[in-house]
């Protein structure tokens, strides 16, 4: 397979980007969408030319590092898949690929098509989390918690925090991301005690990062790759 | 350098952690932040450390390589997490998670380090639930179990196929309380590539920052590594692309010993490899094992066909049949071993790589049937997809295909009881150390070890280090830190500016990988450790006169990243391959040929071999010690899975 690659270069934060255009060829349809880039970089090193940076890390859509925008899709096309994911195959029908970091104030781009991220580890820190210190915790069993609760609070806690949610929103909004965190504790009955607060200041935080409010265009559900509910952000509305 | 002593305690095994605990010094609450404390790496246990430090009062500052902490690979590990709490009551107990583990790593670790974490594991699950790590519950509301390889129990406990995720990300989120408490300072994208050692001990590290390539000398009381593992030395590993040994070989290099480098864990369910442009191999999890059957083709000329049009008198259960006890569950190293010699007989299935089917089934079908889709999907759901997003195959319908791959690496930096390695002040943590797996890693034992160093024993040990050490003021102009600085610069610079440069930093990670995986894999023996040895030599001056990195190092630069964690991994494969040829026994994940039973299992030399083999810096010629290993409550037994 070949393809004509438009690739979004941008030396730093400061500087202006700009797409930039890249052939690859005879490439396998089982190499993986990453593959394909170390391949391209692979090229870039023989003709001495400074290699595309792009974040990953694990390459089995758990880490939440990779994050590409492919032809205006965060995380490309296919549903509930990390861009790391991605096979060639699923491209066999398109020849131009354009592809591009994150696009929200609130995840400045490092270089090429990496994105600084801290923000979210900034709502994070801001609330979400049990305050509950080493030694203090009682018998695991001595809380009995439904099987429903369990699940729900697992269905929210599978956020990679990939930043897809915000990628896509027209808002450039965090609410998915931070309502799956807060529904997650509000499931369980040993989260349940810090919710009010807990949802005020991530919401709080979440604002003060700069990123915009829900405004229910449901966009960030159909790309997450682990296929969160916006009924997370429903469920967090609630709490306000 | 401290003595190389264990620093074990004595007594009965039940009590030596508590009484080891009460021996240890203290530091009152409101003396604490006089105290600084550098860790690197921030995944399952340098998290856990980060946050129980920080809880106690200390003043903590913290590097990793990843955007965020949250992105550390101890986020991938799937199946569960040991402890034995015996809520199946089925006959577990801390002895029983002791003996099981010990046994697991074939004889090769100390008895008080594992008994200590057996104790531990049912704190953790505590932690854990208090934390809101949604682990999987029954309909009564209690806590579920399943089981994992190399036991006979149910002490397993998980969060669908994403438990490292959860305890990591629950680890992660206590981290952040402290950081918001201001007792944690956190650094990202950040790589440790430098130990600093004033009078002996560790007093800092030299990093690089790896967007602004600024290089930057960190000040501390003592240092904890929690870095992980190595199994990206062989390049095609289920580790993240970004996990090295960088940290640890500049430990090494600086004169903390090595311990047993050549216990490396296979992992045998791994979706097999395709071809040349793979770049790393994912890991299916070992709970998969416990409903799924693994067999081949009884008949070589079954290989190529459909496996649904295989009937059953022409299946070999291979586990089955060589292990009837254990069958599917057996050792993780048993397992892969028996896969290898099925695929070597020539009755693999799958792509062909290097003119070998590199696979066998492990097959669903009887499973759905009995269980119904629906529960097959709440169980293994998000393993099932994962496997059909790499394949392109639904194994509801086809059985899936495994192969081993590297996965974990048992050996590590040298630590005594109290996790300090032989520098003063330079503490190990989680994969990063060698101390409790042996040989071998019985499943669902990483993430329990690596969460037993954060939350609860480092914590106690560095107070103790802390409380009775003297530490002079130092600042970033003392010659020694200037001098640390100066040799990370210079050997940046040496990769920036090789003599020749042709190739690219993945070329030499291939490179070293295939030697390592040919000669210090599965199988090992004496003449191919030999050669593979004076491949690397000479790989290694290769390297450095041809590495290639463009762009600049003051600058977000993933080449130069690369080049020097390869340059790394190719003296670490040195010493891997050292190692494994000293060990004339089998015992374990560490399969020499020349000492396998008819059987293929291991044959163990406890007499000449019953020892820890720490690796002393010495050039090219590293000096071997031997920590001779005591078994007091336990008598060593050949390990009898069938």
């Amino acid at each position: 397979m070949n393809f004509i690659l438009h690739i979004w270069r941008q030396k730093n934060t400061q500087s202006n980007g700009s797409f930039v255009t890249y052939n690859v060829n005879d490439i396998d349809s089982d190499t993986s969408f990453l593959e394909m880039l170390d391949q391209l970089n692979e090229q870039l090193i023989e003709k001495g030319e400074d290699c595309v940076v792009f974040d990953h890390d694990c390459r089995e859509g758990i880490c939440g590092t990779c994050s590409l925008v492919i032809n205006g899709h965060p995380h490309g096309e296919k549903k509930a898949t990390a861009t790391c994911q991605l096979y060639m195959r699923d491209y066999a029908n398109q020849k131009e690929l354009w592809i591009e970091p994150w696009r929200a104030k609130s995840f400045p781009i490092v270089k090429d098509l990496a994105v600084k991220r801290e923000a979210f580890d900034r709502i994070i820190q801001s609330g979400g989390f049990i305050s509950v210190s080493v030694g203090s915790a009682p018998e695991a069993n001595s809380q009995l918690i439904k099987k429903d609760d369990a699940d729900c609070a697992f269905d929210s806690a599978i956020c990679i925090g990939c930043g897809a949610c915000v990628a896509v929103c027209p808002n450039a909004s965090a609410s998915l991301f931070v309502a799956a965190k807060i529904n997650h504790f509000e499931c369980l009955p040993q989260g349940k005690i810090e919710t009010g607060k807990r949802a005020q200041r991530m919401i709080n935080q979440m604002e003060q990062e700069g990123f915009g409010s829900c405004s229910n265009h449901r966009h960030c559900e159909t790309v997450c790759p682990k296929e969160i509910s916006v009924s997370n952000i429903a469920s967090m509305n609630k709490l306000l | 350098m401290q003595k190389f002593n264990s620093n074990v305690p004595t007594g009965p095994l039940e009590n030596r952690w508590d009484k080891h605990k009460f021996d240890l010094a203290l530091i009152a609450p409101q003396n604490r932040k006089k105290y600084n404390i550098i860790v690197i790496g921030t995944g399952l246990a340098g998290a856990s450390l980060c946050a129980t430090l920080g809880e106690a009062g200390y003043n903590v500052e913290s590097f990793c390589y990843n955007d965020s902490p949250r992105r550390a690979h101890s986020i991938a590990a799937q199946g569960g997490i040991n402890a034995s709490k015996n809520y199946q009551n089925d006959g577990d107990s801390t002895w029983r998670l002791f003996y099981d583990t010990i046994k697991g790593g074939d004889f090769r670790a100390r008895e008080s380090n594992i008994y200590r974490l057996a104790q531990l594991s049912c704190n953790i699950i505590d932690q854990a639930v208090s934390q809101g790590v949604p682990f999987a519950r029954e309909y009564s509301g209690y806590l579920a179990n399943r089981s994992f390889g190399g036991t006979q129990v149910s002490r397993t406990f998980y969060a669908r196929g994403q438990t490292g995720q959860q305890l990591l990300l629950g680890a992660y989120s206590s981290m952040s309380k402290e950081i918001t408490s201001g007792r944690v300072k956190h650094k990202s994208r950040c790589e440790m590539l430098e130990v600093i050692i004033i009078d002996s001990k560790a007093r800092g590290v030299v990093v690089r920052d790896l967007v602004t390539g600024e290089i930057s000398s960190h000040i501390a009381d003592c240092v904890v590594m929690c870095t992980g593992g190595y199994s990206n030395a062989y390049y095609l590993s289920t580790n993240a692309k970004g996990c090295n040994t960088s940290a640890t070989w500049r430990a090494y290099k600086n004169g903390a010993y090595f311990a047993n480098p050549s216990f490396t864990q296979i992992h045998p369910t791994c979706v097999p490899p395709t071809g040349d442009s793979q770049s790393k191999l994912t890991l299916m999890s070992e709970s998969l094992r416990n409903d799924g059957r693994i067999w081949a083709p009884k008949n070589k000329k079954d290989c190529e066909k459909n496996p649904n049009d295989i009937p059953e008198k022409d299946r070999d259960y291979f586990l089955e049949r060589m292990y009837p006890a254990f069958a599917n569950l057996v050792p993780r190293d048993i397992a892969s071993r028996a896969l290898k010699s099925i695929c070597d007989e020539g009755r693999g299935v799958g792509s062909i790589v290097n003119n070998q089917r590199l696979g066998v089934y492990l097959d669903f079908s009887s499973v759905v049937e009995k269980m119904g889709t629906d529960k097959v999907k709440e169980k293994y759901g998000n393993l099932f997809d994962m496997y059909e997003s790499i394949t392109g195959e639904n194994p509801y319908a086809v059985p899936m295909k495994i192969y081993p791959a590297p996965h974990y690496t048992m050996g590590g930096l040298w630590v005594d009881y109290n996790l300090m390695t032989t520098i003063e002040g330079l503490f190990a943590c989680g994969e990063a150390n060698f101390s409790d797996h042996g040989a071998n890693r019985l499943g669902a034992s990483a993430l329990m070890q690596g969460l037993a160093d954060g939350y609860f024993i480092a914590p106690q040990t560095v107070a103790n280090y802390l409380a009775r050490g003297k530490f002079e003021e130092i600042n970033n102009n003392h010659s020694e830190v200037l001098a640390a600085v100066e040799s990370v610069k210079s050997r940046i610079d040496n990769l920036m500016n090789a003599p020749e440069p042709k190739h690219s930093p993945d070329y030499f990670h291939k490179k070293i990988g295939s030697i390592l995986w040919t000669s210090c894999g599965m199988a090992r023996d004496k003449k191919s450790l030999k050669n593979a040895i004076i491949q690397i030599e000479k790989l290694k001056s290769d390297f450095w006169k041809n590495i290639k990195v463009t762009g600049a190092d003051k600058d977000f630069n993933q080449t130069l990243e690369k080049a020097g964690r390869v340059a790394d991994f190719i003296e670490l494969g040195h010493l891997m391959c050292v190692d494994a040829l000293d060990r004339e026994e089998s015992c374990g994940a560490h399969a020499r040929l020349e000492y396998l039973a008819e059987t293929g299992d291991a044959k163990r030399d406890d007499e000449n071999y019953g020892y820890v083999a720490a690796w002393e810096f010495n050039g090219d010629n590293p000096l071997l010690h031997k920590e001779h290993l005591d078994f007091e409550f336990i008598k060593p037994t050949y390990r009898d899975y069938k």
